[in-house]
Formats: C-alpha cells, structure tokens, sequence
C-alpha cells in the first residue's frame, strides 16, 4: 500500500481515533522504543564488565597512549559522522533526495572508517595474545570483557552502516519518506552515544600508568 | 524560516563542538590526573544529555515523550547497579583475599 494511501486512510480515521499522545509516527516511537531497550542492554553489559573487573584481583591495564589516541580518532568519526547524518536529516526534510542521498552515504562511510579502526585495534590485540578467556598480563576475563563490548557496539555500527544504505538509496529511488532517513538518525545517534561510554569505561580505565 | 534553520543549525554545530571538545578533556584528564570512574562517568552523561537533546532532538519533543522515556530507562539504568556490592565483596573474600 503506498504512502499516499495510508496517508488517506489516516485522514479519514483522524475522527474516529484519539490522537498519539507524543505527536510523532508511529515507526518514530517503535525506534526510540528500541533505543531506550538497546540502552538497557549496553547498560547491562557494561555492569557485567564492571562486575567482573571488581571482582578480578589481577585486572590488566593494557592500552598505551596509542590506543588512547586511536579511540579518540574513533570518536571524532563517529560524531561527525552524527553530523553529517543531522545534514542528511535536513536535506530530506527540505526534499532534497540527492542531498539527503548523499549526505547518508558519507554517514555511512564514517561508519565503515570507524569499523575499520576498531577492527585494527582488535587485531592488534590478537597480535599480542589476547583471547576470548586467556592473555599474557591477568586476569583471563579481560578479552571476552573487552570483545563483548566492542562488539556490541560494532555489530550495531556495522548494522547502521548497512540500515544507512537501504534507506538512503531506498530514499533517492523514492521508495522511502524523509521521515524514514531521521528514524534511522535516531539510531545512529544512539551508537555515538553509546560510543561516549565505551571510551572511558573500556579504554581510559584500562590503560597503562 | 530561514533565521530558524541558520540558528538552529549554529545550536548543532557548537554542540558538535563541546561533545568533542570533552572528548579531548577525558583524554587529557586520564592522562595527567588519572582516569577516575566519577570524573569520566560525569563528562560521558553530559555528552550524552547534548547528544539526545540537540542530536536526537528530544528537547524539540513534547513532554510526554521525554516523561515516557526518561525515567523508566534512568530507572532501569539505575537499579542495575545493585551488582556492586557483590562485585567487591567476591574480592574480599578467599581465595583472593590477602
């Protein structure tokens, strides 16, 4: 059924039906849904690394200042690439499919950058011997720890990065709303966000003094 | 309109400048004074507050909204750290114990 469609139909039940009480669609409210349970899970996760660093006598402090700076690059991407989403946001708002389209697409280029790097980051501790449950400093706990976590957070990375290009070619094909470009915004805001935690918990307290 | 746009698009850009900014102050600050949990913890909720108001653009929402989600995810967030005490008391105890 096309937008217009449903638009139509909306129309003729505005009537019938009590207005949202938030004012905003219904797909809108479904992803700030999402996020605020995807909160509570990054929340959970990162109790649980909490948890087991307390608990560990022998917890390692690993990352030297080159991690530090490596993690500092990853959050410039990431906020830019938050930038250039709110610049893909306004296009679309202003029916700007090609600018919309584009903007996305650079979006998403900061997300794949930003995978990049951490994938190197993972490799360069491989290198050094970390596993999933063993490492040559402490406690073994420290990679399963430090991968879940990162993972998580590139996994939903890697995720936005594919949902960025679905919508915005979807969105220059005219097979998608503006609207659809700034729910997807919402999420990949969320993922900076979550970044925000993730680099003083994970990395500036676990790095070498 | 166009006055909107322009001062709202200055709003994002100063935030875009201050989230970096204390990105670069949570460096800093671990690397001179110590990456204290409090001291870290304070500068990531602050970046967070300007990510959802400004970025996500939940202050331009109604208050229903905000109150529907706010509080029930801080409440959530919140009484996850009952964990802590048995965090600690795992590592006084023995075998660790010293």
């Amino acid at each position: 059924m096309s937008e217009a469609n449903l638009t139509l139909q909306h129309d003729a039940l505005a009537g019938v039906m009590e207005e949202s009480p938030f004012s905003i669609p219904s797909s809108k409210l479904v992803m700030w849904l999402f996020i605020i349970s995807d909160a509570c899970t990054f929340g959970a996760v990162l109790v649980a690394y909490g948890y087991i660093r307390n608990s560990a006598a022998d917890w390692p402090l690993v990352f030297e200042s080159a991690s530090i700076w490596n993690a500092l690059l990853m959050t410039f991407i990431l906020v830019s690439s938050s930038l250039t989403v709110l610049f893909a946001v306004r296009a679309a708002q202003a029916d700007d499919r090609q600018g919309a389209f584009r903007w996305t697409m650079i979006t998403a280029a900061g997300g794949v950058l930003f995978a990049l790097l951490h994938i190197r980051e993972w490799m360069s501790l491989i290198g050094q011997g970390v596993r999933l449950f063993q490492n040559p400093w402490g406690s073994p706990m420290f990679g399963a720890a430090f991968f879940s976590v990162t993972g998580l957070h590139m996994a939903h990375v890697i995720g936005g990065v594919i949902a960025l290009v679905v919508v915005g070619t979807g969105y220059k094909a005219g097979r998608y709303a503006s609207k659809h470009i700034e729910i997807w915004s919402l999420y990949w805001h969320f993922v900076d966000l979550v970044w925000m935690f993730v680099v003083p918990l994970i990395y500036l307290l676990n790095m070498k003094r | 309109m166009s006055t909107d746009t322009s001062s709202s698009m200055s709003t994002t850009y100063i935030v875009y400048g201050v989230i970096l900014a204390i990105a670069v102050i949570q460096v800093v600050v671990a690397l001179t004074l110590g990456p204290s949990l409090g001291r870290m913890l304070i500068l990531a909720v602050i970046q967070a507050y300007l990510a959802v108001m400004f970025f996500m653009h939940l202050r331009d929402e109604k208050s229903n909204l905000r109150l529907a989600l706010i509080p029930a995810t801080l409440f959530v967030l919140v009484m996850l750290n009952m964990v802590w005490a048995d965090s600690f008391r795992l590592i006084t105890m023995k075998p660790f114990a010293k």
